[in-house]
């Protein structure tokens, strides 16, 4: 909670109109996490509902705020999304970066069947059961593999760390990759 | 398959180890939870709008729990009208001797039991047992459980961890029959041997899925006529329920069948739906003589009064949390050590077992969110677990090198000049603790690559970037 109330000392009134994350679960900290903190002094409740007026997620940010679809990038490659839990349950975030995604010169969306099930990550979870966390994302992997994609990606960088670690260690080709790279691709 | 470790929410850890690599478990857990998930999804979505049903129920469940007292009240005094007898039990303790007395006073020796996870939480039949009564399993699945020696690992489908070749093999180990697997086979000689009980019993017990305040009336669900059979063959019944299953009327049942058999089993109904007010009148040709309810707290009160905790009695024990659970898909429902095992039971498991014995459960969830989204009727599950968390911090229930290393994020992390040399520090370290460029993690990288540590940070590359285009 002493880092909570410092990223609202940080943010509140800092003079910018949106607080910008490329991460669901960061915006989804704020936005849900902070107002479940119960013993938060009350001086702070309002800095809290300004600053969780003005933080989005990248990708929402893009398609819901500023109306744009198109990039303008350029990616060759087949790619899959992955819904990160707390973007898609906690923020609404599913279709906005399909939306980017299909105006991107080169790629091609392919859906996996488990594309709404955890990665496995969890944070801490991850270490204290490593080996559920691993079963996990076996399950998730198996379904990326499967539908055929080269790149599977998505708007937190915990999940895709992940799918990394699991893909790497099965030698896969499939490469992880944060929405964000594939957007700045082929970019002029 | 004997598993050395005891069943109880303190072996979490070893519990899971010994199950999370049996790859069999595993294909068992996920076969079956799919069935249930896509069958579910079928009957969900020919039901028209779905949320709003949900969110009745929410509100129908919101009513009930707020106003508790006057609905068991009205509840009492309407099922005593109609001829029942109702008992209050404070704990599992209290319980157990109101059941074993009743069976005592009317020299019953023999007890048909119908799936009930309230009497699971209890442990009522290793009560009874010790007094010298035998108790039969009904339902097929607790009766598979039963003969295992085991624990249910689901609350509506217990034997869900069994293949029918594992099936096959216990009937025959121990009903004395020659190997099958043929699921007609089995179920044939479960109901021949479970026939002759039903005819023999002086008692049954059973479990309550809803109590209807306003008749006094219990409702209970199932789909293989067991439950039909034990409250009506032998001379008594007693039901136990948690004194959260309420319901205010036949309205609003009708609802929460509606949604109890689509979340459970995907079935629009389930096949038997057993309403039950008093024990048989006169003028009646068939029930029991005696219709005792025994209505059990363990904790709910306790629930009730915590408003992280209170919408976990809005519970209608339809397992779908379970079914979408990554975590529960991985380890099955022993591995809780639990009777209630998933989001549902890693929330209410503390209660029952105390804090301390059960601390494991609640961090047992990449806290995903699937099971409050699945739940019919919007119970927060996955924000529970984590208020779970808190509350356990907060009352010393965690490992010294945890703080500590909490300690040290919180340091790192309240000043920006502190998080940059962390960084700065990793950076220059990465190279030494890593293999051909893979950083080795404690834990980590037991199981997973862990990321190439990149040269420069973000930060970095963002000045430099400026600096350029300045």
């Amino acid at each position: 909670m002493k880092l909570a109330m410092r990223f609202l000392d940080i943010f509140h009134e800092d003079g910018s109109e949106y607080i910008i994350a490329p991460t669901g679960s960061c915006v989804a900290m704020v936005t849900t996490f902070y107002g479940m903190m119960s013993d938060m002094p009350t001086a702070y409740q309002e800095k809290l509902v300004d600053v969780q007026g003005r933080v989005r997620e990248f990708t929402s940010f893009l398609v819901d705020v500023l109306h744009i679809d198109d990039v303008g990038a350029e990616f060759d490659a087949r790619v899959t999304v992955h819904d990160s839990c707390h973007a898609l349950r906690e923020l609404g975030i599913k279709h906005q970066p399909r939306v980017l995604l299909n105006k991107v010169r080169g790629t091609t969306l392919v859906e996996n069947d488990a594309a709404e099930q955890c990665c496995g990550f969890g944070g801490t979870f991850a270490v204290k059961y490593a080996d559920i966390s691993t079963a996990m994302t076996e399950e998730k992997i198996d379904a990326i593999i499967r539908c055929g994609a080269d790149v599977v990606t998505g708007v937190d960088s915990s999940c895709l760390m992940q799918l990394h670690g699991a893909l790497r260690r099965k030698t896969s080709v499939v490469r992880s990759m944060h929405i964000a790279d594939i957007l700045a691709a082929g970019a002029s | 398959m004997k598993h050395p470790i005891p069943l109880r929410p303190e072996n979490m850890h070893e519990l899971v180890a010994e199950r999370v690599h049996d790859m069999q478990l595993r294909g068992n857990i996920k076969r079956a939870v799919d069935i249930s998930l896509h069958k579910r999804a079928d009957v969900v979505s020919d039901f028209g709008d779905w949320e709003n049903m949900r969110k009745m129920a929410h509100a129908v469940k919101a009513l009930v729990i707020d106003h508790l007292a006057h609905y068991l009240a009205m509840f009492e005094s309407r099922a005593v009208a109609a001829g029942a007898i109702v008992h209050f039990a404070s704990d599992a303790e209290e319980a157990r001797t109101i059941v074993r007395g009743l069976i005592q006073d009317c020299n019953g020796r023999l007890v048909v039991k119908s799936k009930s996870m309230t009497t699971e939480e209890i442990e009522l039949t290793h009560a009874l047992e010790e007094a010298g009564i035998t108790c039969i399993e009904t339902d097929l699945g607790e009766y598979i459980v039963q003969l295992a020696g085991e624990i249910p690992s689901h609350i509506t489908a217990p034997a869900l961890h069994k293949n029918r070749r594992e099936i096959g093999l216990l009937f025959s180990e121990k009903l004395s029959v020659p190997y099958t697997d043929d699921p007609k086979e089995l179920s044939n000689i479960a109901r021949e041997k479970l026939r002759a009980a039903f005819m023999e019993a002086d008692v049954g017990i059973s479990g309550v899925n809803f109590a209807i305040a306003e008749s006094g009336t219990i409702c209970i669900v199932e789909n293989e006529g067991n439950a039909r059979m034990s409250s009506t063959l032998p001379r008594m019944h007693i039901a136990v329920m948690g004194m959260e299953k309420l319901l205010p009327d036949f309205e609003s049942l009708a609802l929460f069948l509606e949604m109890l058999g689509r979340s459970a089993t995907g079935q629009r109904l389930t096949a038997y739906t057993s309403l039950l007010t008093g024990a048989r009148k006169p003028e009646e040709n068939d029930g029991p003589e005696s219709l005792h309810i025994v209505i059990l707290d363990n904790g709910r009160s306790k629930m009730l009064r915590d408003p992280n905790l209170r919408e976990a009695l809005f519970c209608i024990r339809c397992g779908a949390c379970m079914n979408v659970c990554p975590v529960y898909r991985s380890i099955g429902g022993h591995a809780y050590g639990s009777v209630y095992p998933g989001p549902i039971g890693s929330v209410i498991s503390p209660i029952f077992h105390g804090e301390a014995r059960a601390k494991a459960m609640p961090y047992a969830s990449s806290l995903c969110g699937a099971c409050s989204e699945i739940c019919p009727v919007g119970i927060p599950l996955h924000h529970q677990l984590l208020s779970w968390r808190h509350t356990l911090v907060s009352h010393g229930h965690s490992r010294l090198s945890e703080r500590l290393l909490m300690r040290m994020f919180l340091f790192m992390s309240k000043r920006t000049w502190r998080y940059d040399l962390a960084g700065a520090i990793a950076r220059a370290l990465a190279p030494l603790l890593s293999e051909s460029g893979v950083p080795r993690v404690p834990v980590w990288s037991r199981t997973r690559d862990f990321p190439r540590i990149p040269k420069k940070s973000f930060k970095q590359l963002w000045k430099e970037r400026e600096n350029e285009h300045a």
